[in-house]
């Protein structure tokens, strides 16, 4: 099995890439939409005209705040909502009015959706079950797939008798038995604690490494769609704002939204533009050569490494600078103290 | 004032605890003693008489009661289950509307705006020897002579029956089914089940404990009925129950006492049984 052979490939690969993939090749992008919209009535529309090309296998997070769209996209590439306007192709092949099944898809929900009434194990191999595959076969395979999310040795629970982070690795197993060419996953680290989160954030990417297919990730949390994604799409009021590798998406921000939903930057008007000015590019105090603000310091956070100071400014304008704790504790401004910022004009980036 | 939480819990199960010890526990202790007393043809006798208990037990009726009995609940339960589960499933997957999806179960309990006698009385012209449905069947030329099958049999018992309790089956197993998050269905359409695979595989299992409650409503129905069933059969067909009523008319309590007895272990084993399969503690709670 292809699998098996990933896996004993990853372990000797820690410096190369695994050569042999789950996926054929011979295609550009994995998962494209062609302007697409769904609309519930004529006025509402919860997806409007997006197109978005996803590379092969690929990480790809879609960020937004909630009702964006996000979750929409999803569910309409995975087949669960049908698309009003537009097309959808994964590897080259139309698929914008199939069925689930016939997609080349699978989906791993927010609520896991693990039946019930079935083992670990039994659910994993649900999948082959209905196709009919012999007993023997199918606990082999679904055997292998728990494995590889490390599950196996819980194979007989069910799942009641596993905690969120398990039933959601057994989820990911019965989700990658179906062999996908793309894996939708639906906010699946919002009901996790914050440790967990992060192991299972590496782990997913991991498999997604080792697979070699593309990962579709919904996601609210832009720290978790900087950390995964190969191209990170954000998504606003049922468009999609920005949407490149995340650290072009970072560094320069294609609007207000963009730069204020992704978080580090300041945006405010210099010169008569709209500019975004990462956060960590402002220092406090008045320096020559410098463009600079003025404000009243409302909020210090110590984050250990670095600190964090949020102030209004004159002009009435959210203002954050990142600096390192040594820089901070040389002045040490403290709450309602008035403070200059002041940022290199080369760090300022105009939005549009 | 403040009431102490222990108090308060006391307070709380004691209206039920009244009831239920007055209306159920001293009302079944007394029969359960009158069952072992002696008795004539308009009196009881304070004295020992195991009689209406052998009588009870060993009476070759007494088993053709029960068989006749566990037949009408038998084709009852299954009728019932079938259309119930399958008007749910319609009702829960098929019907997107909330307000459609309430109506039509309320439409289902239709059966129960009519006293029992009009109903009853109203079947007579349908199903009768002169009924609409004979002359539509001869005026067809499927029959010759009217069917005397269709009222005042056991047909027509289990389709009062059906009539009735498809009801009872139809509520909990939608209630369990409109609890199957869903995510469920989806995530088995993902893996490629088909519909029939789905039910089967998914929604059934997952409404087992809807169908042991609708069960339980149809047992206790069925079994404690005499009403219906004299009805219905014309006073033809009897049932443990339909015995213990006419001996009750006859003033002889001891036996009607012993075979009510009889009756009341006969439903708990059977309802004990039941949840031993299927535990109903996942409908109950949430």
């Amino acid at each position: 099995m292809q699998l098996k052979k990933a896996r004993e490939i990853d372990e000797t690969t820690h410096t190369g890439r695994p050569k042999i993939r789950q996926v054929t090749q011979g295609h550009r992008f994995d998962v494209e939409l062609v302007r697409v919209t769904k609309s519930y009535n004529a006025k509402s529309k919860a997806v409007d005209d997006i197109s978005l090309r996803i590379p092969r296998s690929s990480y790809c997070c879609l960020l937004g705040p909630s009702g964006c769209g996000k979750s929409t996209t999803l569910r309409m590439l995975a087949g669960h909502e049908e698309v009003t306007d537009g097309a959808i192709l994964i590897q080259d092949t139309e698929i914008t009015t199939l069925p689930p099944v016939d997609r080349g898809t699978s989906m791993m929900f927010q609520d896991y959706a693990l039946f019930p009434h079935l083992s670990a194990l039994d659910n994993v191999a649900f999948s082959l079950k209905v196709r009919k595959v012999s007993k023997a076969e199918r606990d082999r395979q679904a055997r292998e797939y728990l494995e590889l999310v490390q599950m196996d040795h819980l194979a007989n629970r069910l799942p009641n008798e596993l905690s969120g982070g398990q039933q959601q690795r057994v989820a990911l197993a019965r989700s990658l038995i179906t062999r996908p060419k793309v894996l939708l996953l639906d906010e699946p680290l919002s009901a996790l604690d914050p440790f967990l989160r992060t192991r299972m954030r590496a782990e997913l990417k991991r498999i997604q490494k080792e697979l070699g297919i593309t990962f579709v990730h919904v996601t609210h949390s832009q720290e978790e769609a900087m950390a995964l994604s190969d191209i990170m799409v954000v998504m606003n009021d049922a468009k999609i704002m920005q949407a490149g590798p995340a650290r072009e998406v970072f560094e320069t921000p294609a609007n207000a939204f963009v730069a204020r939903f992704i978080g580090g930057h300041n945006v405010l008007m210099s010169e008569g533009r709209e500019v975004s000015v990462r956060a960590d590019a402002c220092r406090i105090g008045a320096m020559p050569g410098m463009r600079g603000a003025s404000g009243t310091v409302t909020m210090v956070e110590y984050k250990g490494p670095f600190v964090q100071v949020s102030m209004t400014s004159d002009t009435g304008d959210d203002l954050t600078a990142t600096m390192t704790d040594a820089e901070y504790f040389a002045a040490a401004p403290q709450i309602g103290d008035t403070v200059a910022v002041s940022w290199d004009p080369k760090a300022e980036h105009v939005l549009s | 004032m403040r009431v102490p939480p222990r108090v308060a819990s006391w307070l709380q199960v004691a209206p039920m605890a009244l009831v239920f010890t007055t209306m159920v526990l001293i009302p079944l202790g007394i029969i359960t003693v009158v069952s072992f007393l002696d008795y004539d043809f308009a009196r009881v006798f304070p004295e020992i008489y195991l009689g209406s208990w052998t009588d009870a037990l060993t009476s070759p009726l007494t088993l053709s009661l029960y068989l006749t009995v566990f037949k009408f609940l038998l084709i009852t339960l299954a009728i019932t289950f079938v259309v119930g589960f399958w008007l749910a499933y319609f009702l829960v997957f098929h019907v997107e509307s909330t307000g459609w999806r309430m109506g039509l179960l309320a439409a289902a309990a239709i059966p129960f705006w009519t006293p029992g006698p009009i109903r009853m009385v109203s079947w007579v012209p349908l199903l009768g020897k002169e009924g609409l449905v004979n002359k539509a069947l001869m005026n067809a030329g499927i029959t010759e002579a009217p069917l005397d099958w269709l009222l005042y049999s056991e047909f027509s018992v289990i389709l009062a029956y059906c009539n009735l309790l498809t009801l009872a089956m139809l509520g909990p197993i939608t209630h369990s089914m409109a609890k199957i998050p869903r995510s469920l269905i989806q995530a088995a359409q993902d893996a490629g089940a088909r519909e029939w695979q789905i039910v089967r595989d998914v929604v059934l299992p997952l409404c087992k404990p809807g169908i042991a409650i609708g069960a339980i409503f149809i047992i206790t129905a069925v079994l404690g009925d005499f009403f219906m069933i004299k009805i219905m059969s014309g006073g033809q067909i009897n049932t443990p129950a339909n015995a213990i009523a006419t001996e009750l008319a006859a003033f002889q309590y001891p036996p009607a006492a012993a075979k009510s007895v009889m009756l009341l272990v006969i439903v708990v084993v059977l309802i004990t049984g039941l949840l031993r399969v299927v535990d109903i503690r996942k409908e109950l709670q949430r």
